[in-house]
Parts: C-alpha cells; structure tokens; sequence
C-alpha cells in the first residue's frame, strides 16, 4: 500500500441556527505517496470543506479520513495549508515566516531552520530573507508561504485555490514555479480549484465534484507529461478538459 | 542671476515643504493672536480680567507660584495620580480583554456588563469610591482607572477578535493551541489597536484624574482649580488649567513619539539588511 491519503465515505453537515446544511456526502478517494491530486467543482460546492477535513479542521459527520495510516480527527501538524491569499504575516521577516510552523510545532533546531533555509536558496529567496513580506511580489509571497508550509515536512499539502488572487500572467508563472518545486521535493498534494485548466495542467488525476452536497462524480487520469505549461500546449489539453467541463456541466 | 534649474521631484518636495511651513505658520498665529486679542481686550477694559484673567497675568501668577516651589508640588500630585491611573488601567484592561479573549463564553457573558459600565457616567461613582477607599489619593487613581479601563477592555478586546480569520487557520491547521494563537497571530495582530488605545487613554486618564481631584483632593491642579474658583481668583484656575494643557498636550507627544519609534525600528528590522 503506498496511500498517502483515504477519504472513506466521508459526509459532513453543517450545523447552524436556521438549520443544517449538508457539504459532503459520501465523498470516497486515495491519494497516493507523491502523487498531486486537483478537485473541481462549482463553487459553493463544498471543495474546501474537504480540506477542512483532511486538516482536522472539520470533524466529518461521518465515515473516516486516514493520513499515512493514521485516522485524523483534529490538527496534527501534519498538513501544509496553503491558502488563496498567501497569509504571510506581515511583521515577520520572510525568515521569520518560514520557520513559524516549526515554531509552533517545537521542531525548530539548527537541522530544521538550516532545511527551511535551504528551501529559500534552493527557490531564489535567500536574498530576501529578512525582507517583510510588503517588499516582495505577489508572486515571491506565494513561493515564501508554500516553502513556509514545506518547512517543517508536512505529509501532504493542502492547496485552496491558491493561484486565484494573483492576475492571470503572474498566475501562470506561479504555478509553474510551484508545481516545479512539489515535485522537486516529492511532496503529495492535494489541490482544490474551480479552474478546469489549473486543475489538469496540475493534477495526475482530476476529481470530480458534483454540486452540493458535494459527492464524487469520476475521477479521471490525466495521460499527460507533467508540467503545467508543457500540458496547456499539449494537443490532448483541450479535449480533456472539455471531458472535464461536460462531466462538471450534467 | 544664476539660478539652480531644479527637476519636477525637488520641486515637488518643495511645495510640500511650504505647504507644511504655511500650516504651521497659521497654527501659530492662531495662537498669537488669540492671545494678542485677549490681552488687549483686557488691557483696555472691555472685557474684566477679574472674571477671564489675561495672558501677562496668567505669565505672572505662574512666576509667582513657581517661585513659592509649592506649585511644581502640586504639579507632581496631579502627574503622578494620572500615570498610577494610566499604567493601571493599561495593564489591567489588557490583561482582561486577553483573558476574554481565550474563553468565548467569559466574553459571552461579560459584554451586556461591559456596555452598561461604559454608558456610565463614571463621575456618579464618585461618593461610593469615597466610602470605599477614603478620600485621598487612592481615591483619585481609582477614579482615573474606572474611567479609562471599560474603553481600554473593550477596544483591546475588539483588536484582538479581529485577527485575520485566514492567519488562524494557518495556524490551526500547523497544529497551533489558543495560547500558541494569542502569541503569534492575535497580540501581534492587535499592536495597532494596543497603541491607539493607549493615546486615548492618555487622554482619558487626564480626564480621571482632574474629576477625581474635583471630587476630594488636598493637593495637585484639579485641587488648584477648584480652590481658586471657590475664591474668584480666576488667575490661578486659568494658570492650573494652562498647565494641564501643557502637560497633556506633552504625555501625548511622548506617546506619539513612541509609537513612531516603535515603526520605525520594526521597518528598519525589515528593510535594513539585504544579504
């Protein structure tokens, strides 16, 4: 077995005043060690919520997640979470930034701070080390925040639409730059996005989600070199996702 | 003439420059004629400088308090109650809004307690702070506090409940506890709130203190003023009145600065080294 991640008919309803909403339903998937998994799906659809589940963040209502073998039902410093904005704290040096999951989780020794720095030389941020966030590019902060989840050697990373703030060009060179660095160091992610273009320019494998409650609709391969741009210039890139647009569409 | 052909920036700078030159220049006129106004006016009688004094007056009263040495005495009562009241108030407040912080159902049910303690007129408290703590300066402090801590509770509180949602499930999902929250997103978060607190409450706890020496004082420039209007010497009320001027007006400046240092040292910890 060589799972990184199982989602075991997992459902999730949302308890509020006015009444219960139900996000998930019967959501079922394996994520292999190294693999890069994108969901899509419409908005609103519960995309996030799988996450938040994967996370710890959110206790599914029922069924069980299983991260390297172990059931998750609470934060355990596991996941790298990378958000759409890239949520660098705006008074900490880059630095500062990248060691704060170390931090938090009492893992900062001269191995672990000299690996995060190594991950900032490595991705052409060394220089800007002790900069704070403000002076540096959308796209620097966006590479700052995945070495900063990268850091402290989460087990999987939790991608939530992150490319989605930055403007189309920026976009793309981003996503480029970061789909270069999981598969540098071999990290298995997992992507949410509501772009069927970043989601197969991305992914090993594409799920589909069906409006809420979310289940999985198919789960489709992706036959092609890896690479984002390699991919958007491949003659198959436009037939798969039209697949993907018409099995969102139904 | 030789004249120096400046480029489109220098200019620019210049006419900032003026522009803050021209506004200081009308500040301080302002000021100057004010004065010029109400001294002339009594000068000449129009109006009576037994009920509105008069600038050389309050110049000479002061000299003369001054050279009695009692004056800078009662100086020091009124600063010191008034930074006992602030720094109290500062502590406690902030130690309470973090605490309301860490435990929703204490915030939950503190907040109907803390917008009546707000809405009150903290001056009715007045003759129960007497009975309470008797009435010297205990009593005077006591008043400063009660007056600046519900705002600093409250405003503390709110800075710190509006950290970015985003920086908190970052750190929750690294498997952060509440304190570990508190520490690295939520105190950090707040700094601004912190420092804008504190300059209203520079204010506020001037406020405090004076009502507090209306109230029962022996000594210090709400005694001054109180005595001197009990006896129509309104030279003396309109020189311990000047004075709180001068003082408030200085603790707020020091705290302006303050803040300002304090940005600039974590810019500079920022921006200085390039590697």
């Amino acid at each position: 077995m060589d799972e990184m991640l199982t989602l075991d008919n997992v459902s999730l309803s949302y308890q509020t005043i006015h009444g219960e909403t139900e996000a998930l339903r019967g959501v079922s998937f394996d994520v292999a060690k190294g693999e890069f998994v994108a969901i899509v799906g419409p908005s609103g659809c519960g995309k996030t919520t799988v996450l938040s589940v994967v996370a710890g963040l959110l206790k599914p209502t029922d069924g069980a997640v299983v991260l390297d073998g172990k059931r998750v039902d609470a934060p355990g410093g596991n996941v790298g979470y990378m958000l759409q904005k890239d949520t660098l704290f705006e008074w900490l040096t880059i630095s500062k930034n990248v060691e704060l999951g170390l931090k938090i989780q009492k893992k900062l020794t001269p191995e672990s701070r000299a690996y995060a720095h190594s991950l900032l030389e490595k991705y052409g941020l060394a220089e800007f080390a002790e900069h704070l966030p403000g002076q540096l590019s959308g796209g620097m902060r966006q590479r700052a925040a995945l070495i900063r989840t990268l850091a402290f050697r989460p087990k999987i990373l939790l991608l939530d639409e992150p490319f989605s703030a930055l403007d189309y060009q920026t976009r793309l060179s981003v996503a480029e730059n970061v789909s270069g660095i999981i598969r540098d160091e071999g990290v298995t992610a997992l992507l949410v996005t509501h772009d069927i273009g970043e989601a197969c320019s991305l992914g090993n494998r594409v799920i589909v989600l069906s409006p809420r409650p979310a289940t999985v609709r198919k789960i489709i391969d992706i036959p092609l070199p890896s690479g984002p741009e390699k991919r958007r210039e491949h003659k198959r890139f436009g037939e798969i996702t039209n697949g993907i647009w018409k099995e969102l569409k139904n | 003439m030789k004249r120096k052909i400046m480029t489109p920036h220098e200019k620019y700078l210049k006419e900032v420059r003026r522009g803050k030159i021209i506004i200081k220049l009308w500040q301080f006129g302002l000021l100057a004629a004010m004065l010029g106004l109400w001294e002339l006016l009594t000068a000449v009688g129009a109006i009576d400088a037994f009920f509105m004094s008069s600038p050389s007056r309050i110049v000479m009263t002061f000299i003369d308090l001054a050279a009695g040495g009692e004056f800078f005495y009662h100086i020091g009562v009124t600063l010191l109650e008034c930074l006992i009241g602030f720094a109290v108030s500062m502590v406690v407040g902030s130690i309470i809004a973090v605490l309301l912080w860490l435990s929703v159902g204490a915030r939950k049910v503190a907040e109907p307690y803390l917008v009546v303690l707000n809405a009150l007129p903290k001056i009715a408290l007045g003759p129960l702070i007497i009975i309470w703590v008797g009435s010297g300066m205990k009593a005077i402090v006591l008043m400063a506090v009660l007056i600046c801590i519900v705002v600093t509770v409250i405003s503390v509180l709110e800075g710190l409940c509006a950290t970015a949602p985003d920086k908190l499930l970052l750190l929750r999902s690294m498997g952060a506890n509440r304190f570990q929250l508190l520490r690295y997103a939520v105190l950090p978060s707040a700094l601004p709130t912190f420092l804008s607190v504190t300059k209203i409450n520079v204010g506020l706890a001037w406020v405090g203190t004076v009502m507090g020496e209306y109230l029962v004082s022996g000594a210090g420039l709400g005694y001054l003023i109180v005595y001197g209007g009990q006896v129509f010497k309104t030279d003396l009320v309109m020189t311990a009145t000047v004075t709180l001027c001068v003082l408030a007006g200085g603790m707020y400046a020091l705290t302006a600065l303050a803040e300002k240092l304090l940005k600039r040292r974590n810019k500079k910890r920022g921006a200085g080294q390039v590697q």
